[in-house]
């Protein structure tokens, strides 16, 4: 594994969000028990763990999509900038904005290419005037690495596309109202290596701008694009630390034994 | 498993002769239905289609200014006075005239029953057409009566001569007049536009009954149905799948709206009658009390198929939109109704095409009424197309069967029009996710 770690120097940097003693409860289920995390600005973070572990879960826990599962239940303190985003006065919309979300499978609009992406600065009203939508359009859709595919065809739908080029569309969407946060399950599963080469390439490139945290099945790619690494395991946060540490000498032997392959 | 693939063992062969089986029912069943169909609908559009075609006599009619407004003065009052009788005896005069003139063979009528050959309707027509237009008196109108029943019936294949026989309201040689009529020009049997604008006849004047006021009322209960059930039962199945919460209050509200759907519509006449009517106030026969009363009917039915369309667009379209900060407003009114519009659409064209075709709560709030008068509004009296089918099938003389077929097929050919709106609109708002 060593030769796939990417030296990446993490400055000091201060902390997006964090999390403590953070639970959630799907109805009986405890699916995240005690989270304690520290999700720093500008910085790449990977969720790893076998799968059912509770990665995704924490990770709606971020922008508050759980609010939508019934008999979903979030306990503990997660705050982003130290307003805790499950206060009362937080209003889910305005969070999700700021926290913005790819999931898992592709799920563009059933709607035109540049509808897709233009749909988050029209709601958020971030534009004044069609050129200026224009722009931000061809902008997202430039850093997700899709505009020399689509740039003749913006008008057709969205669902038209090829898996690959729809969880870039699903990015590109994603990043067009400009969050502070980028919350990406799995945004690779469905992707060649190639598109996957891109999509790595573009979170390196947002981790300037924002902050993002990626769940993945891949080790190598967990490696390749992050600079901190936690490790989940039956609901638990067995292991959090800088990605180089967590690959070459990790603390926990649960960490040990699942990214040498002996559990998952 | 062994064996050569080429022969088929026992297993797979009995399961073969399973599905064999099963599809040959399949067939038969559909082949069944589809019979049954067919002749459902030969027998209605055999007995029907005559209703849109009648008999006309013309002749030209002089219009006695000393029979129709004695005074000369075209007072309008005075002119009312004059009853149908009076005009009677005008047609009278001109066919008898007209005959005579034309050297026709009254083939042994007394001249005093000619006028049997036209509809009693005609007077009335006349006296209408003069009373809207008093001009027209002292001149002499090319005037188009309605012929009566048995007449109409004769061209038909209703009446014969044996039948006329025996019939106290014609006779053999009216039949035998008739035909020289038509030899000479003068009788003809053309399209029934009336059969859709005249308002409904007595018992005895199936020629003239028509089916006016029944489609007014009708299109103006789909009216009030339309605007009232499309807003609140698309916004009560927004609002239970979309925000509701699961709890037992909203299971129980979903049971009660399941069951609301299967009430038989008679119970809704009732509620109806007891509600509008008797508590409100409301008019008996009035197209809003029709209105209302199918609206209850339909909610539930719009509800459910409406509810389903929503249930069946994808989660992930919702997280998608959630997940770029939409409200659960802009969500469902953005990405989740477009995509559940040709389901909420079929689902509300056939729950109305229901409404159109329902009966028995009409009868309960006083739709049967014989009404002769166009509505001018929601709230005038007014028939309604399936009732008049009711009511038409109550009456004795056998020129109503065929008015009653004519007007089911009406009737059917508006639930054809909107089943095929359904079809269209659903083509039109399907797309792929
Ligand atoms: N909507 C839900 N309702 C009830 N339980 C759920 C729900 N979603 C997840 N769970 C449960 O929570 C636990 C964690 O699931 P989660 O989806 O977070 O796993 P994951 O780590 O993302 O797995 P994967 O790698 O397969 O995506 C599992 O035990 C799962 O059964
Ligand atoms: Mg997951």
């Amino acid at each position: 594994m060593k030769d796939l770690v990417m030296e990446t120097r993490v400055d000091a940097q201060t902390v997006k969000i964090e999390a403590r003693k953070a639970q959630v409860f799907y109805g009986q289920n405890h699916a995240i028990k005690d989270v304690d995390v520290d999700i720093l600005d500008k910085t790449v973070t990977a969720f790893i763990g076998p799968s059912g572990c509770g990665k995704s879960t924490f990770l709606r826990c971020l922008n508050r999509m759980n609010d939508t599962i019934p008999g979903c239940r979030v306990e503990g303190k997660i705050t982003l900038e130290g307003e805790d985003i499950y206060d009362a006065r937080v209003d889910p919309v305005q969070l999700r904005a700021k926290v913005g979300m790819v999931f898992q499978k592709p799920n563009p609009f059933p709607k035109s290419i540049y509808d897709n992406v233009a749909y988050g600065p029209k709601i958020h009203g971030l534009t004044r005037n069609k050129a200026e939508l224009d722009e931000v359009v061809e902008a997202c859709l430039r850093k997700a690495a899709l505009w020399n595919e689509v740039k003749d065809r913006l008008q057709t739908p969205g669902t038209g596309l090829s898996g690959g080029q729809q969880q870039r569309l699903c990015i590109a969407r994603a990043i067009a109202t400009s969050p502070e946060v980028l919350l990406m399950d799995e945004p690779c599963s469905a992707l060649d290596p190639i598109a996957t080469a891109q999509v790595e390439e573009l979170i390196d490139e947002l981790r300037s701008q924002f902050s993002v945290v990626i769940v993945t099945h891949s080790m190598q790619q967990a490696a390749r694009v992050s600079q901190r690494t936690a490790f989940f395991h039956l609901g638990n946060l067995v292991e959090y630390g800088e990605t180089g540490q967590i690959f070459t000498n990790p603390r926990d032997p649960r960490t040990e034994s699942y990214i040498t392959g002996r559990i998952g | 498993m062994s064996g050569s693939l080429f022969t088929q063992d026992a297993r797979t062969k009995a399961r073969n002769a399973a599905e064999r089986r099963f599809r040959t029912y399949g067939l038969g069943a559909i082949i069944l239905a589809l019979l049954a169909l067919v002749w459902l609908l030969i027998s209605i559009f055999s007995a029907g289609l005559p209703a849109f075609r009648q008999t006309f006599i013309t002749f030209p009619v002089k219009l006695e200014e000393s029979v129709i407004d004695k005074a000369g003065n075209r007072d309008p009052a005075a002119m009312a006075k004059v009853t149908t009788v009076g005009y009677g005896k005008l047609l009278a005069t001109a066919l008898e005239a007209e005959i005579a003139a034309k050297g026709i063979d009254l083939a042994g009528v007394p001249p005093k029953e000619i006028t049997d050959l036209i509809s009693q309707e005609s007077a009335a027509t006349l006296r209408n057409m003069v009373l809207a237009d008093p001009a027209l008196i002292g001149t002499t109108v090319q005037f188009r009566a309605i012929a009566s029943g048995r007449i109409d019936g004769y061209y038909k294949g209703r009446v014969t001569m044996e039948s006329a026989a025996l019939d106290k309201n014609t006779s053999p040689e009216k039949l035998r007049l008739a035909d020289n009529l038509k030899a000479a020009g003068l009788l003809a049997t053309s399209f029934n536009l009336g059969f859709l604008t005249m308002p409904d006849a007595s018992d005895k004047r199936p020629e003239a009954a028509g089916l006016g006021i029944a489609i007014a009322g009708s299109f103006m209960m789909m009216v009030v149905v339309l605007v009232l059930s499309l807003p609140i039962g698309v916004a009560a199945s927004i609002y239970l799948e979309e925000f509701a919460p699961k709890n037992w209050f909203t299971d129980l509200i979903e049971v009660n709206i399941a069951n609301l759907a299967a009430v038989p519509s008679i119970v809704y006449g009732i509620l109806g009658l007891a509600i509008f009517i008797n508590f409100a106030g409301l008019p008996q026969s009035a197209p809003i009390v029709g209105g209302l009363v199918l609206t209850l009917m339909t909610l539930p039915r719009i509800i459910i198929p409406t509810r389903a369309a929503l249930k069946a667009v994808p989660p992930s379209i919702r997280d998608a939109a959630l997940g770029v900060g939409a409200s659960r407003l802009q969500t469902v009114f953005h990405h989740v109704l477009p995509l559940a519009m040709p389901g909420i659409l079929t689902g509300m064209i056939i729950g109305l095409a229901q409404a159109l075709g329902e009966t028995a709560p009409l009868l309960l709030i006083g739709m049967v009424a014989f009404v002769r008068d166009f509505p001018g509004g929601l709230f005038d009296p007014a028939a309604a197309l399936p009732v008049q089918v009711y009511n038409w099938t109550q009456r004795g003389d056998p020129g109503f069967v065929e008015r009653a077929s004519g007007a089911i097929i009406v009737l059917l050919i508006f639930l054809i029009i909107m089943n095929t709106a359904a079809i269209i609109l659903r083509r039109k708002f399907e797309r792929r996710w």
